[in-house]
């Protein structure tokens, strides 16, 4: 197997006020290429900056990350914003609790807006591929505020494989939905891991979800248990 | 494909409203700055085609004050003095003249015009010389008159509808009992001849009680005569007031400028409070669209890409803003022109704004340029937007 995140003794620290807040707290971890990651653990445990940290969106304060081969962070310095974008582009796709969807864009303008930033060929192609195999192929040209909060995430999901990504996080995927539209997004993202081999790394209280993982990860007062 | 103009577009589309009075702002000021351009352009030309139609280029008048000979060149007027038209005598052999005209000015009040009376223009012109410097004259029905002091008069085209008089027709001078037979309707001709009853300067002089004197000479040079230095030879003459059409230029230019600095300040402050209004619609947009634009770069999307959404949304907005202005200003162009000529002491006949391709275009291109700089702020602002920062304002820690 390839190793497709490395971290050691990752930490991330925030300061309020005087008080000095260690979110994240040396945690090792390696993750390799097609795993079904799950972090649970109760709220403030630390799992969604330990996703972020992972997804390149926020900077660890010590500890040594590396993503494909690539240093992220390594002796104290994080890679410069462009090289971080490009790898944000090219690794990852999101997928968050609350969508996030642009309301004046149509569905399929949604799900084609990260390839306006990584201009690709075959992209219209790949949209309606993705939407055909979400079962919003009758909603391309809605907007999101005409669909239901299931479609609006499985939009989300489409959106985040536009660009076929080699890792894809999701932070409470489930947390907005009923428990039908929960199990559907759940189905969707274990195919995902299954049959595309794409490596799923995601947070959730949901422990139907959390089941379909091949590694459930605990976290409790940012360390790993 | 999606491609970050249509994003721009669509956004802009979103908030229809504020979008709409942005655009307006801007629309407004552009409608004032291509209207005070054009007033700059066409109050130049419209000046200088008043004075060109004078048909000479010095006009000599008793001594007195400039202005009151400035107004008298340009509007006609009764003048308070009065020069001997022996005068023209002397003038005549003159190497620089190649024609003289003698003029004689009076104005009378009519009770009987319109609903509260009305000041009718008399002047007394030769018809040998006058007609001659004003070429551009045509007629609605008749023709000059020929004898130099027959009683009779060519009306200007809106005095001839005032008096509602036709050829043949006879009028009375009030308080002066002279019939008059009209010879002839002139055609519009835009200038204050519009309003003016022209009479042999012979006859006028004789209703009027003004034998042997006239209110000014109107003096065409030749081509090649220095116009600079005969004026200074004017001077020379007793009791004699020169007005050149250059003094006249420069006399009235001074008595414009004045206003002209005032409207240019009011152009500037509404481009400024347009700049404003689309710094603050464009920041007010960045802020709400906060975790979307965070979203955008967790997607790949690099500050030159956020920057370049902003910008175009700015772009967008300035360029429907500047068009509308531009056909604001082509649609007002008349009220605009009614409000500056109420404000001017002085303002020529005919068109005061002249509109022009080069000048909308370039006056679209100011308002867009300026609008665009005032975009580089909020875009900049947006480019620092952290996806975390974005994130973690609407979810909060796990």
């Amino acid at each position: 197997m390839n190793t497709l995140i490395k971290a050691r003794e990752l930490g991330k620290i925030y300061i309020r006020g005087a008080e000095e807040i260690k979110a994240v707290d040396l945690i090792d971890l390696d993750i390799e290429q097609g795993e079904f990651i799950a972090f649970v653990g109760p709220s403030g445990s630390g799992k969604t900056t330990l996703l972020h940290l992972l997804g390149c969106l926020d900077n660890p304060s010590s500890g040594e990350l590396h993503i494909d081969g690539t240093a992220v962070f390594s002796n104290g310095k994080t890679l410069k914003e462009g090289a971080l974008t490009r790898l944000r582009s090219a690794l990852f796709g999101y997928v968050f609790q609350k969508f996030y969807l642009i309301p004046s864009l149509s569905v399929m303008e949604n799900i084609l807006l990260p390839g306006v930033f990584n201009r690709r060929a075959g992209q219209k192609e790949n949209a309606y591929k993705i939407s055909k195999r979400l079962g919003l192929e009758n909603r391309l040209n809605h907007l999101p505020r005409e669909i239901s909060g299931g479609e609006m995430q499985r939009v989300a999901i489409a959106r985040a494989l536009l660009n076929e990504p080699k890792i894809l996080l999701a932070d409470e995927p489930t947390g907005n939905l009923d428990s039908i539209r929960s199990r559907e997004i759940a189905q969707i993202i274990t195919d995902l891991n299954s049959e595309k081999g794409i490596t799923v790394i995601l947070v959730t209280h949901n422990p139907e979800l959390a089941a379909k993982a091949s590694r459930v990860i605990e976290l409790i007062d940012g360390h790993l248990q | 494909m999606l491609s970050i103009g249509h994003i721009a577009y669509k956004n802009i589309y979103r908030k229809k409203i504020r979008s709409i009075l942005t655009i307006l702002g801007i629309a407004l000021s552009t409608w004032v700055l291509i209207s005070l351009l054009g007033f700059n352009r066409g109050y130049d030309n419209s000046l200088n085609r008043d004075i060109d139609n004078l048909g000479f280029q010095i006009l000599l008048t008793a001594k007195g004050c400039p202005y009151e000979a400035a107004t008298l060149m340009l509007q006609g007027g009764a003048a308070l003095r009065y020069i001997p038209e022996s005068v023209l005598g002397n003038l005549a052999t003159d190497k620089e003249v190649d024609a003289l005209t003698p003029m004689l000015m009076q104005v009378i009040f009519d009770p009987d015009q319109g609903e509260s009376g009305a000041m009718l223009s008399y002047l007394g012109i030769d018809p040998k010389t006058f007609p001659g410097m004003k070429n551009y004259h045509t007629f609605v029905q008749g023709d000059w008159f020929k004898d130099p002091s027959a009683y009779e008069a060519v009306l200007g085209f809106e005095a001839a509808e005032l008096e509602q008089r036709e050829v043949g027709d006879l009028m009375l001078i009030p308080e002066h009992n002279a019939e008059i037979k009209v010879v002839g309707i002139l055609k519009r001709s835009g200038t204050q001849d519009d309003g003016t009853i022209f009479m042999p300067y012979k006859a006028v002089q004789k209703i009027f009680d003004k034998e042997g004197q006239i209110t000014s000479v109107g003096i065409k040079v030749h081509k090649e005569a220095d116009i600079a230095a005969y004026e200074e030879q004017l001077y020379e003459l007793p009791d004699v007031q020169v007005v050149s059409m250059a003094s006249v230029k420069t006399t009235i230019s001074n008595l414009v400028s004045t206003a002209r600095v005032m409207v240019m300040s009011i152009a500037m402050i509404a481009i400024l409070i347009a700049m404003v209004g689309v710094m603050n619609t464009i920041l007010m947009s960045v802020f709400e669209r906060y975790q979307e634009i965070g979203i955008m770069k967790s997607m790949g999307a690099s500050a030159s890409h956020i920057f370049k959404l902003i910008w175009l949304e700015t772009l967008i907005i300035c360029i429907f803003g500047g068009i509308a202005g531009a056909l604001l200003s082509f649609g007002l162009s008349g009220a605009t022109e009614a409000m500056i000529r109420y404000l001017l002491p002085y303002a020529p006949t005919g068109s005061l704004i002249r509109l022009y391709p080069q000048l909308v275009l370039r006056s679209i291109g100011i308002i867009v340029f300026v609008g665009i700089l005032s975009g580089i702020y909020p875009a900049f602002k947006a480019t620092r937007i952290k996806p975390i920062e974005a994130i973690k304002s609407s979810e909060g820690e796990a």
